[in-house]
């Protein structure tokens, strides 16, 4: 059961008001007509399934109706933000890494222990992009 | 004009009209309230239920005009007019719901589609698409901590919060206009569910229904 | 059957009982007495009752272990009536109260003389890890026998086979702090945070809260420690911020701080809640907590010692025996070995002696332990045997004699001859562990502490613990800990905490414990006397042992070979010491090994809580029309079609007898196509769309075009997903330029509306135009026959005249003198007006259609009835004849498909897919059966070639199958490989009784194929 932050009501409510879309930032092509079988395969049917972070599409349904983007750690199930659609994540795989590399921390994921992201990656990816 | 269509549904006089609880009251019963009572429910039926859709200034420049008092400023929030009968809850950046006398929706749908002009927007009538029920007493917000999982805490949940709610097994607008009195506003096909749920939970507190 | 109510273990004085109040409880069939303030196992010892049990695999009697959550053995069944019947409780749990009614889990027949014991007493070799698998899977088609006696010679309990008087419910709570556990640092932190202004819930397991400081030898303020505790709930309870949930157990901790916890609200006061007031409150109740954080306080578990025949009753933990004598007056026995690896285990001794009754030594692993307890000891005369242990417990129903040896720890060796002491009760302690459950089910894996031996938790953000439960087992320390880490999670909240005082503690010095988990016995493990490690499953030292020779190295498979830690009881005595022997057999350290992963939930959980309110009339949502009342009283059957309640047929009584659904169906059937019928299509869903795009959104989202449909017109549509295959089906009527009402199915109204915002919200924002749902706002009657007209014409202002109000066109007008839109629509191939208004009014305007209507012989008719109706025309319905795999094409309906439209529409591209392509694919035809009494069964299987051998090639399946009054034959839909090009062809459909039908490849229009009969 997650909490989650509505970026549109601007709170954080419980799982059951949401429903996970799957992944996030999936644009249908502008024109369907010129892809390929093949290109349009894989616009259809293949997603991501990462073992860290993951951005996904989720839409507050029994609240604003509204579709947002959530990106989470699968391996903690920590929210490390929540944005509106149209917008680009603030965290990214490649972002924490960089960051947690520079401070000599063990990058999330990396093993059993789930100690997520550090606080001070997430603050200083937020920063920096801030 | 946004070249749509409006609809009168009001009907010559003597017709027959029955809220959506109306078979709940005869098959489930409606328990007077006594001085025992803990939570104590009312319906309020036959009221204006008006959806607008749009962009927060447009449209809260032609409420003001037609009502005299303005959209809910935050998320989650009411506004209400002076004597507290016409209310505006915030649904989502886009959407709002106005709550009037039963019989002012047709007309005001109106005035507000002239305020608006050429303006993006919609107002849909849903008035025989739900029902609100008043919820007060000491024990109103216990039966709504079974209710929900909403945080209905005094903190979390001040005079003036509405929010769209889970409630037991289905959702519902939960807003808390006063002090002791709690609004639910339910969707007419799910109100028999929402009443018997109230009566069940709300026994242990010798729930009563005001008719 | 009464007996003695005397209780030969009960103590004059001491302990928090009441003993002016008695209360008579049954165990077994025999009477026994107790007290106000006993639980179920106090009382039991109380009496001298040495058998709770018989164990699960083995059937060897078993005693009372340990006094809290993790009793292994005492696991009863509750209740004096069928309906009250509650298994797998805890004796250490449960509360007593006058007329408990209590039974042994297992043993059959009894547990003084159980069949199975024979197994038991003939002994390990017959009954190795994977036992059941290796003997009774053979062959594996006895197993069902096999399993019916195993279970019943085993059984951990029964439901009860009459329904429960009792309800039960959720709390949904929030708070920024949550305590999990009220003993001394968890009231400490509790404290803490109440004074700082946050909101607190403290949470406590037990009868009452205050968890060792009840049974502490300590004194706080130079008090007893159970009056600090006293004063500090007093202030907690008169705290607005504060909820105080005494026997309130946190039984799962889930993601984000969501924590279950289960109050058990009036087991303590009887079998069912009493009356108050005239109302049952609920019994149990799930608080379903979200907290800012959370800070567990959950003390930790003793661990016993593996000797052989450990498990004879007679056993206990040490602390167990201290919080027997010093909480509920109660000594467990007459004569008392204590054998332990640490100080602390000394207070059980130290209390024995002090109620009277002999110790007849201390046996101390260590070789020279010094400290305060020791010197205790000491000072009462008691005897001490050092770098020893209990090697092994003599006795069968009661322990007769313990066995000590002088031991090597490092060799694992017996280093000197047994001595034998004659004694009652053997107490063990082998360390303490800190109880991780709940930090184990936020998935992290908690790490060894070689200073405390044991495992501590590992946190994730937001959990913080304190006290024992990381292993800060002083008292002192505890409160100090429970303190700090408040201040702690406050500080995660933004708050600030506030000083809090703790109190003056008298303070012992403690040696250093030595690790002692299994005791080595004269023999190796696997021919000494059992050495119990999971006393509920009856995992031995020597089965571990095994389960290593035999390959399984992981600590994961070692417990899924052996059951360790599968019980109720989740291994919490167990499972650390199981580690410790899979270590010492592998060669390797504990931290090596590992350890297995605790889940939800800590203690079981009474389905009645987990189910809450949600059940019998309550168990699902029931969506109602406006006219569900009118449905009722006309005698409807229901079916469910989503959440809503639709009536499915409408049976009549002729001649004294109700009719069947076939007979009704034909009727109903009969009346529309002759006559006039009427249904309640309220509950398809309805979608407001207005703005300027409205119809560009609709070309996008809908198969077939929209840019030419006319204010007052109404068109059918099909939408697809992006991947070509139908989703949903409705009409939708021009109602303004910019403003249509779509319909959609019944079941399919909630995912519609989102399918728009889906692709509104992300990808063509810049469309203006909005959803909104008034499914519930509007009532629909369809009112359908040759007849409607004559009928409607009879109540309404709208001119019905068929030129100037033509299919597929909507007017408004009145109807009944109520305000209605008309969209005259057919979904049964008839003359169709289908009368929309406001909710409220549906009532008045159906009940007078009705007292118009009865001379044109106007007949309700339900689902079946439409099925049958739609059917006949080869109408789909959305989720029947298609199944997420059907493309328009598919269906025949390349005539809603605009190939042309400028815009590349969802669905479009996909069906030029090499796939969409095929020309072999499943496709929508009709079945004739060959014999028109044949109703063919919905998805039966169609074959080409009945005569092939088996398996035969499938190439399709029926969708929607009938009888047909109007044809007076059975009729199908159905989906047959390339069907459409096979028109005239003979179908197999070969049954499960070995019949096979015969049908006919036909049009899937069975009635008026030119649809003139819509038109008149």
């Amino acid at each position: 059961m997650f909490l989650i932050y509505c970026p549109y009501c601007e709170e954080h409510r419980e799982e059951e008001e949401f429903r996970p879309k799957g992944q996030a930032h999936i644009v249908r092509p502008k024109d369907p007509e010129a892809c390929s079988d093949e290109e349009w395969g894989d616009y259809l049917f293949f997603r991501d399934n990462p073992r860290g972070i993951h951005h996904e599409m989720w839409v507050h349904a029994v609240g604003c109706r509204k579709f947002f983007n959530v990106t989470r750690h699968t391996v903690t199930y920590e929210i490390l933000e929540t944005y509106k659609m149209g917008e680009q994540p603030r965290i990214t795989a490649e972002s924490l890494a960089r960051v947690e590399i520079q401070g000599n921390v063990q990058v999330a994921g990396g093993g059993q222990q789930t100690v997520g992201a550090t606080n001070a990656a997430v603050a200083s990816v937020k920063g920096e992009q801030a | 004009m946004s070249n749509a269509a409006t609809f009168d549904t009001r009907t010559e006089a003597n017709i027959p009209v029955e809220s959506p609880l109306a078979y709940s009251y005869q098959r489930s019963g409606a328990p007077a309230p006594s001085a025992k009572s803990r939570v104590v429910l009312r319906e309020r039926a036959f009221l204006g239920h008006l959806v607008l859709r749009g962009g927060a200034i447009v449209l809260d420049e032609a409420v003001r005009a037609v009502l005299g008092f303005g959209l809910p400023a935050r998320p989650n929030t009411l506004s209400h007019s002076e004597d507290g009968a016409r209310s505006i809850q915030w649904l989502s950046p886009d959407e709002w719901l106005l709550i009037v006398p039963g019989g002012e929706e047709f007309e005001l749908e109106g005035a507000l589609r002239n305020a608006l002009g050429d303006a993006h927007y919609a107002i849909v009538n849903v008035s025989g698409g739900q029902t609100l029920l008043e919820l007060s007493g000491e024990k109103a917000r216990e039966l709504l901590m079974k209710s929900t999982p909403s945080d209905v805490h005094p903190e979390a949940f001040p005079v003036g919060k509405g929010v769209t709610a889970v409630f037991a097994k289905t959702n519902l607008i939960l807003r808390r206009p006063t002090e002791t009195r709690w609004e639910l506003v339910l969707r007419r096909s799910f109100s028999d569910y929402c009443y018997r749920w109230l009566l069940d939970a709300g026994a242990e507190y010798d729930i009563g229904v005001e008719r | 059957m009464s007996k003695s109510v005397t209780q030969p273990n009960r103590l004059k004085e001491g302990g928090r009982i009441d003993r002016s109040r008695k209360l008579g409880f049954t165990f077994n069939g025999q009477h026994y007495q107790g007290h106000a303030g006993d639980t179920l196992a106090s009382a039991l010892l109380a009496n001298g009752v040495d058998v709770v049990n018989r164990s699960f695999k083995y059937s060897r009697p078993r005693g009372i272990v340990a006094a809290g959550a993790e009793e292994p053995n005492a696991l009863v069944q509750l209740g004096s009536t069928e309906a009250a019947q509650v298994p797998n409780v805890r004796a250490t749990q449960q509360a007593l109260f006058d007329g408990l009614v209590a039974r042994s889990t297992n043993g059959w027949p009894n547990v003084q003389r159980d069949v199975m014991s024979l197994v038991g007493k003939l002994g390990g070799r017959f009954m190795p890890p994977g036992f059941y698998y290796k003997t009774f899977m053979a062959p594996a088609s006895m197993w069902m026998t096999y399993e019916k006696y195993i279970r019943k010679s085993a059984g951990l309990g029964r439901s009860p086979m009459e329904p429960d008087q009792d309800s039960y419910d959720h709390l949904n709570q929030h708070c920024d702090l949550l305590v999990i556990g009220a003993g001394p640092a968890g009231l400490a932190a509790a404290l803490t945070a109440a004074r700082s202004g946050a909101r607190v819930i403290l949470a406590d397991e037990q009868e009452e809260m205050g968890g060792s400081l009840l049974d502490s030898r300590d004194l706080l303020d130079q008090q007893p420690a159970a009056k600090w505790a006293e004063r500090v709930l007093e202030e907690l309870a008169g705290l607005d911020n504060v909820t105080l949930l005494p026997r309130t157990t946190a039984n799962g901790y889930h993601d984000h701080h969501f924590v279950t916890l289960h109050e058990r609200r009036t087991e303590h006061l009887g079998e069912t809640a009493p009356l108050v007031d005239g109302h049952r409150g609920a019994r149990s109740r799930m608080h379903r907590v979200r907290a800012g954080q959370v800070l567990l306080a959950t003390g930790a578990h003793e661990r016993p010692l593996v000797y052989a025949n450990n498990d004879v009753p007679g056993n206990l933990l040490a602390g167990a025996v201290s919080t027997y004598i010093r909480r509920y007056g109660v000594v467990p026995g007459n004569k008392l070995v204590l054998s332990t690896s640490n100080d602390h285990a000394y207070r059980a001794a130290l209390d024995w002696v002090e109620a009277g009754r002999e110790v007849v030594a201390i046996v101390d692993a260590r070789a020279n332990p010094q400290g305060d307890w020791i010197d205790a000891a000491k000072a009462k005369g008691i005897r001490i045997i050092t770098g020893s242990a209990v090697i092994e417990a003599k006795g069968e129903k009661r322990v007769s004699a313990a066995r000590v040896a002088k031991i090597d720890l490092a060799a694992f060796k017996v280093t000197g001859q047994a001595e034998t002491l004659v004694c009652d009760t053997i107490a063990s302690s082998g360390g303490y562990s800190p109880v991780i459950h709940l930090a184990s089910h936020t998935g992290a894996r908690p790490t060894w502490n070689e200073e405390i031996l044991g495992f501590v938790p590992s946190l994730v953000k937001g959990v913080h613990a304190a006290g024992s439960a990381r292993g800060i087992h002083d008292l002192a320390a505890g409160l100090a800990d429970g303190v700090a880490m408040a201040s702690q999670a406050l500080e995660a909240l933004g708050q600030s905490a506030k000083a809090v005082e703790l109190p003056q503690v008298d303070s012992r010095r403690e040696g250093a414990a030595c690790a002692l988990y299994q005791v080595p016995h004269e023999k190796p493990t696997l021919r000494a006397p059992k050495q119990f490690v999971d006393l509920q499953n009856d995992v031995t030292a020597g089965g571990i042992e095994l389960a290593t020779r035999e390959g399984f190295e992981s600590i994961e498979h070692v417990k899924r070979y052996t059951a360790m830690g599968f019980g109720t009881d989740q291994g919490k005595l167990g499972n650390i010491n199981g580690m410790a022997i899979a270590a010492r057999c592998l060669g390797k350290s504990i931290p090596e090994v590992g350890t297995t992963v605790f889940r939800p939930n800590y203690t079981p959980v009474t389905f009645g809580a987990i189910v809450g309110r949600h059940c019998r009339d309550l168990f699902d949502p029931e969506r109602y029309t406006a006219l569900h009342q009118w449905h009722v009283e006309n005698g409807a059957e229901f079916e469910d079609v989503g959440q809503w309640k639709r009536p499915w047929y409408f049976p009549q009584v002729v001649n004294g007898k109700k009719e069947t659904m076939h007979e009704a169906v034909a009727r109903e059937c009969r009346a529309v196509r002759e006559k006039v019928g009427i249904l309640d299509a309220s509950t398809l869903g309805k979608i407001d769309i207005q703005g300027p795009d409205a119809r560009e959104f609709l070309g996008r989202v809908y198969t077939n075009k929209w840019e030419k449909l006319a204010v007052g017109k109404c068109r059918y549509g099909l939408m697809c997903k992006d991947d070509g295959m139908v989703t949903d089906d409705g009409v939708t009527s021009c109602l303004a330029e910019n403003h249509f009402l779509m319909t959609t199915t019944t079941g399919g109204a909630a995912a519609v509306l989102e399918w728009l915002e889906l692709w509104h919200q992300t990808e063509w924002p810049e469309l203006n135009v909005t959803f909104t749902s008034v499914t519930d706002h509007w009532a629909t009657m369809t009112i359908t026959g040759p007849e409607a007209r004559n009928l409607l014409a009879e109540i309404s202002d709208i001119d019905l005249d068929r030129d100037s109000f033509k299919f597929m066109d909507w007017r408004a007008g009145k109807v009944a003198g109520v305000p209605a839109r008309v969209f005259r629509i057919s979904f049964t191939g008839e003359l169709t007006y289908e009368i929309n208004v406001q909710a409220n009014y549906a009532m008045h305007v159906c009940k007078t259609l009705f007292k118009h209507g009865e001379k044109y012989g106007l007949t309700p008719y339900g689902t079946e009835t439409m099925h049958v109706l739609r059917a006949e025309k080869g109408f789909i319905i959305v989720g029947q004849d298609t199944d997420g795999s059907v493309t328009p094409e598919d269906l025949g309906m390349q005539w809603c498909v605009g190939y042309d439209k400028p815009y590349s529409w969802i669905g479009k591209r996909a069906l030029t897919r090499s796939d969409t392509r095929r020309t072999d694919r499943k496709q929508l035809v009709g079945l004739k059966p060959k014999d028109p009494k044949v109703v063919l069964e919905e998805g039966a299987q169609i074959v080409f070639d009945p005569k092939h051998a088996i398996p035969m090639p499938m190439v399709g399946h029926v969708t929607s199958s009938y009888y047909s009054p109007t044809l007076d034959s059975g009729f199908a839909l159905a989906v047959v490989k390339g069907g459409q090009q096979k028109m005239g062809e003979t179908v197999y459909l070969p049954m499960a009784d070995g019949q096979v039908h015969e049908a006919e490849i036909v049009s899937p229009i069975f009635v008026d194929p030119k649809g003139e009969r819509q038109n008149v």
